[in-house]
């Protein structure tokens, strides 16, 4: 086949139709917005760069950047950490492995906005009464304070993808040549020294994947941040995705909100090639 | 060297699977208790195990209709991304040139743009032209789909040898024949990862389809679950048995396809 045929553009066409107008075109359009008076209907006049200049002097979005960055940095360590661990146990002398697997995986299956329902509920009903039960009343009022709000997010993000990070190291770990394992146990390693020597740069590769879909899933989160705390109390849970959520359908301020989702396709696009760049570099050192 | 069994490590495992599914038994029992009983005793199974809540439930969430709408959309977009990325994606490893690797590296690059920076000239766009709609939300699916369907099959396409295709060609096929009867079957494997992730994703999206369907009657299950909450917050009995009735169809698939679902989860992100 050559790009000259006819047949080229046409096994082309679908998608890059669907993908210019509901990606591309919308992009163009969203930066050109960005820096006008749009209202949704009228193009207004062009301001240059005014809405990007607001929107550094807007406590509410900055708060909102704060807080995803706060979130997106203990729910990485916190998911890679677990997810690793997982993978390690269900690759391990264990017979009930297909059954675990399975089990840390099913919550992935579910959608977000779902899942923060029913954390919602475990939150207000279940640790309220449990709480009574032991006499711990810390435990009352969860997600009505901006503290408690914030690792009832961490919590619920940790309990979903760490099974899907398990998965990633799992495939990794399995695919380790076994020979390297039993010949490093013969020298007399320790567990520790066969994990810290052996296994691990032996999974770095994994990292680079998975630290790229949970920074970018923390990072981008919406669904589970509306149902579990809509962004509550106070807007202090609030999270980037939502806040320019409503500023554009709630407050109807389109293009000031669209200058905020440029700074976010920015932030988003720097810290994956960031990331992505520097795993790589050290997956060549190891 | 054969593996020993790790006792400790067996109980650490069950006692994390318990924990991990803690929220959903604790979701079920209470779907089965009045809103006194809830009041009174989150933790044990209920006094008696009463359909009311979803009886109710069912009723208010339109449940069947809520459910073929969810399983319309899913399933068109999903056969759509299928064939139109594998085509495209086709188009793309036997044609090598400078063009066919602009256009990979502009889907390829798509992915990085998050939905929040297109959602708004998307649906103002789209608006214009009356299509928001469920034609019009499986068309973006299929937009925003494309990307990692792409990736995937190109990186499958360029393991099968030209020759074949070759072969196919000198005994009389065109390209749609060789395309459709030749390599498209021997990229089931592909097919199937293609397939998984795209139906976890479109499945259980919520914010397009807030953005997108809103027609009463057109709802898919996220959408109605979401509207179903606000009217129920107080009201956890009828909540949580509408939870349940949500996530009943995802457990049927997850007990079919397990072993396909984690292999593809695992194959997309590997590849």
């Amino acid at each position: 086949m050559r790009t000259k045929d006819l047949s080229y553009w046409l096994f082309l066409a679908p998608v890059l139709l669907a993908l210019t107008l509901v990606v591309i075109v919308p992009m163009l359009l969203g930066v050109y917005y960005s820096f006008t008076t749009w209202n949704g209907i009228n193009t207004g006049e062009f301001v240059g760069f005014q809405n990007y200049i607001d929107l550094f002097h807007d406590q509410r979005f900055l708060d909102s950047l704060w807080f995803t960055t706060k979130f997106s940095v203990v729910s990485v360590i916190l998911i890679n950490v677990i997810g690793l661990s997982l993978a390690l146990l269900v690759t391990g002398r264990v017979r009930s492995s297909k059954l675990l697997r399975t089990t840390f995986f099913m919550p992935n299956l579910i959608g977000g906005l779902i899942l923060g329902f029913i954390w919602q509920f475990i939150f207000i009903k279940v640790f309220a009464s449990v709480g009574e039960i032991i006499g711990m009343e810390s435990l009352q009022g969860w997600l009505s304070t901006t503290d408690t709000g914030f690792w009832g997010l961490v919590i619920l993000m940790s309990w979903q993808m760490a099974g899907y990070i398990m998965v990633i190291y799992i495939a990794y770990l399995e695919g380790m040549p076994k020979e390297l394992l039993e010949a490093s146990e013969i020298d007399g390693a320790s567990s520790f020294q066969r994990f810290r020597f052996v296994v691990f740069p032996l999974v770095a590769p994994a990292f680079t994947v998975s630290m790229f879909l949970t920074l970018s899933n923390t990072f981008k989160l919406y669904d589970q941040n509306l149902s579990l705390t809509g962004g509550g109390p106070y807007n202090s849970t609030e999270m980037v995705a939502m806040e320019i959520f409503k500023t554009a359908f709630m407050q109807n301020a389109f293009a000031y909100a669209q200058a905020k989702a440029v700074i976010f396709f920015i932030i988003v696009a720097i810290i994956a090639l960031v990331q992505v760049y520097l795993n790589k570099r050290k997956e060549v050192e190891m | 060297m054969k593996k020993k069994w790790n006792i400790k490590l067996e109980v650490l495992g069950v006692l994390l699977a318990i924990l991990w599914l803690a929220p959903f038994y604790l979701m079920f029992v209470n779907s089965f208790k009045s809103k006194k009983e809830i009041f009174m005793d989150t933790i044990s199974p209920p006094e008696s195990w009463s359909f009311d809540n979803y009886i109710k439930a069912f009723e208010e969430l339109d449940f069947m209709q809520t459910l073929f709408n969810s399983l319309l959309i899913t399933v068109i977009s999903v056969v759509l991304i299928i064939l139109f990325s594998a085509m495209a994606a086709y188009a793309l490893s036997r044609a090598k040139s400078k063009l066919s690797t602009v256009f990979f590296f502009t889907f390829v690059a798509a992915m990085l743009i998050p939905f929040q920076s297109v959602m708004i000239p998307l649906v103002t766009v789209f608006g214009k032209f009356d299509m928001l709609n469920r034609g019009g939300l499986i068309f973006m699916y299929i937009g925003f789909g494309a990307s990692l369907s792409i990736f995937l099959y190109h990186g499958a396409l360029n393991n099968i040898p030209r020759s074949l295709d070759e072969a196919a060609t000198i005994d009389g096929a065109n390209r749609w024949q060789v395309f459709w009867h030749i390599i498209f079957p021997i990229l089931k494997p592909i097919t199937v990862t293609v397939a998984i992730l795209n139906i976890i994703w479109i499945w259980n999206d919520y914010l397009l389809p807030s953005l997108v369907i809103n027609t009463p009657g057109s709802e898919t299950i996220p959408l109605k679950m979401f509207f179903f909450f606000g009217e129920y917050t107080k009201q956890w009995h009828l909540a949580l048995a509408g939870l349940t009735l949500a996530i009943v169809p995802v457990i049927i698939f997850y007990f079919f396809a397990q072993r396909e679902i984690i292999k593809g989860v695992s194959d997309g992100a590997v590849k």
